[in-house]
């Protein structure tokens, strides 16, 4: 994975030492907290419920041990012991104290972490594919890239103050695991028909109040233009994305409001002249961050059997793992999603425990994912049983990925000032009721995603069935929407109609499970089921 | 009545006006009538307080003070789905009261 160079660890050692002295400003009073508040903020620290909150940035999800053990060192020293991560693939600490900041940013910065760019009207954390580098499915590593448009966005002078927030992925295979076109700009790396390697940039998608699904703008962009045409997208957007109207600022109103065509026209007018500034940075950079990401030493001729009789690895297996490009090898999610838990948090126990099986069995990287669970890329097949146990023994193991109870839930009202209602007890009493009615496992691959308001930062509108969180009269409800995808066929779910108190909604998604039940075919998942026989006979059963 | 509450500028802690400072424990708080801005004003000034605000409240059946909405209510007591860290933690029925 990349390591910092002595510029990247300059710049952000140069940024602790500025936040120290403008957190010191500010308890010495001498800065309002009008003039402090988009300064922390660019520091990723918020004021939530209960505290501030610090959202640390991981890189597309990468990380290795010592990052992870400096993670669950913070949970410990300035934390209450435990962290959450996050659909962007970060982590959020919810305990934090103004004094302590700069002390944790400057621990982060010793392993190569901050939390620059986590808040504020800029380029985002780049998040991608999890099992990048790893899966069987993907045409290159997209990480490179992903590198390459984090240094491009770090501090980029002209897109610290866009219209809004501006969240970019990149994936590199066909299956998208990431949620691509759910992003300001969603980039596949793909082949074209003369066999070039190239980039198709989807722009103008994204959840939030008004869930759009980013159109295709350019089929096929030239790896060696990726940041020029990248450029060009955002500069269209700085210059006409409204500022006038908060709810109207995303990218994907401009695309919206323009028509992909004539935004599309827009850009290929800038790209033309961009190309004529040569802003693409030097190939050698590009092949410099390209060594970082070399295939680890994998062990030739590594065996690809597994001994599945213990029957809770064999379902562990079937449902966390997932092929792996190397023969011998295979990707293991740990899900985060324990029954009755709270999706996402881990204590730091787990975090350390995470740490060392990651850097034992596979090869010191961690990845994070959208859904709120911690990946091990590269495991050995022959070591798969031995990790599992410890897993399990740890509570770490269970074998729900993808499932009711593999929910994404946002920290809603527990924790986050925006909330509207809860998600997390919502999350955990379908993660018993499902468990406890052993529906789970015949259901299969169901995803359950809670939003705790119309900010969408539990991704309810990707979900096979979504909730959100709403205010009725001071009282939190919950609509319930189905239909909704977050893979290379992505759809947006649909409100099934009036709402539904906390246990009302927990039978109502009951309800809609066993109208799957009933009504499958051989081979259908939950959300084929609902698009081909729509939404009425649910309705009829959850409201009938 | 109406009560202030607001965030400990150094630790980001919950508090509420007790009508001579800050407590974490909403049972402190008191009615600020129509004083809620000038206190307000006065204690931001000062740093003992981060953003705060009036908010409606009651007192309840038992003689607690009660904030008017749930948003309040988990912030005097804490994350509901985490008992143990709550102002609470010996109190089964503490989750009961912020719904
Ligand atoms: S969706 Fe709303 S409640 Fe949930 S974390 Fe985002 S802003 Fe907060």
């Amino acid at each position: 994975m990349y390591r910092y160079d002595k510029y990247d660890q300059a710049m952000v050692d140069a940024r602790v030492a500025e936040f120290r002295d403008q957190a010191r400003r500010r308890l010495e009073g001498k800065m309002t907290e009008d003039q402090f508040k988009p300064l922390r903020l660019q520091n990723g620290l918020y004021l939530q419920l209960h505290a501030y909150m610090l959202r640390v940035a991981v890189p597309y999800g990468t990380l290795n041990a010592q990052q992870m053990h400096m993670l669950a060192d913070i949970a410990d020293k300035y934390d209450r012991g435990y962290g959450h991560f996050t659909t962007r693939q970060n982590i959020q600490y919810n305990w934090i104290k103004l004094e302590d900041t700069a002390d944790i940013l400057a621990d982060l910065a010793k392993v190569e972490m901050h939390a620059i760019q986590t808040s504020g009207n800029c380029i985002r954390n780049i998040s991608s594919d999890q099992y990048a580098g790893a899966a069987a499915d993907e045409l290159i590593d997209p990480r490179p890239y992903a590198e390459l448009l984090r240094q491009w966005s770090s501090f980029h002078p002209e897109f610290l103050a866009l219209p809004r927030k501006f969240k970019i992925c990149v994936i590199a295979s066909e299956t998208d695991r990431a949620a691509m076109k759910l992003h300001d700009i969603g980039i596949r790396i793909v082949k074209n028909d003369a066999g070039e390697i190239g980039a198709a940039f989807y722009v103008g998608g994204g959840m939030g109040r008004t869930p759009m699904i980013a159109p295709l703008i350019r089929e096929f962009v030239p790896l060696d233009q990726l940041i020029t045409y990248a450029e060009a997208c955002l500069r269209v957007y700085n210059r006409y994305g409204r500022r006038d109207n908060k709810f109207k600022a995303r990218i994907k109103i401009l695309v919206h409001e323009l028509g992909k065509e004539e935004y599309a026209r827009q850009v290929e007018e800038e790209f033309a002249h961009l190309l004529t500034q040569d802003i693409e940075p030097p190939l050698a950079e590009l092949e410099r961050i390209k060594e970082y990401f070399a295939d680890p030493a994998f062990e030739a001729g590594a065996s690809d059997e597994i001994d599945l009789s213990d029957p809770d690895f064999a379902l562990w297996v079937k449902n966390n793992c997932h092929a792996h490009k190397q023969p011998g090898y295979i990707t293991a999610t740990i899900s985060l999603k324990p029954v009755g838990g709270i999706p996402g948090d881990a204590s730091a126990a787990q975090m350390h425990l995470m740490a060392e099986l990651g850097k034992e069995y596979s090869f010191d990287e961690m990845r994070v994912t959208h859904a709120q669970n911690i990946v091990l890329p590269h495991v050995k097949k022959a070591d798969l049983y031995t990790l599992w146990q410890k897993l399990d023994e740890a509570g770490l193991g269970a074998a729900n990925l993808d499932s009711i109870e593999d929910i994404i839930a946002c920290p809603g009202l527990d924790y986050c000032s925006l909330a509207n209602a809860r998600s997390i007890p919502v999350a955990q009493k379908i993660s018993e009721r499902f468990a406890g009615n052993g529906k789970t496992e015949t259901l299969g691959e169901l995803k359950l995603k809670i939003s705790g308001c119309i900010n969408a930062c539990g991704h309810h509108h990707a979900g096979h069935i979504g909730i959100l969180g709403v205010d009725k009269k001071g009282l939190e409800n919950y609509q319930l929407l189905l239909g909704g995808c977050e893979g290379e066929d992505t759809s947006l779910g649909k409100i099934t109609g009036p709402g539904f108190t906390e246990d009302g909604i927990v039978d109502a998604v009951d309800k809609a499970a066993d109208v799957y039940l009933a009504q499958r075919q051989e081979g259908e998942r939950f959300l084929d089921t609902y698009r081909r026989i729509g939404m009425d006979p649910f309705k009829e059963a959850i409201y009938g | 009545m109406k009560i202030l509450t607001g965030n400990d500028l150094r630790t980001g802690q919950v508090t509420w006006w007790t009508g001579q400072g800050w407590s974490i424990h909403v049972e402190d708080a008191v009615d600020v009538g129509d004083q809620a801005d000038a206190i307000a004003a006065r204690e931001e000034g000062a740093r003992r307080v981060n953003v705060p605000y009036a908010i409606n409240a009651e007192i309840d059946e038992k003689g607690g003070v009660r904030p008017a909405h749930i948003k309040d209510r988990i912030r005097a007591l804490g994350p509901t789905v985490r008992p143990d860290l709550t102002l609470k933690p010996a109190d089964p029925e503490a989750g009961n009261w912020v719904i």
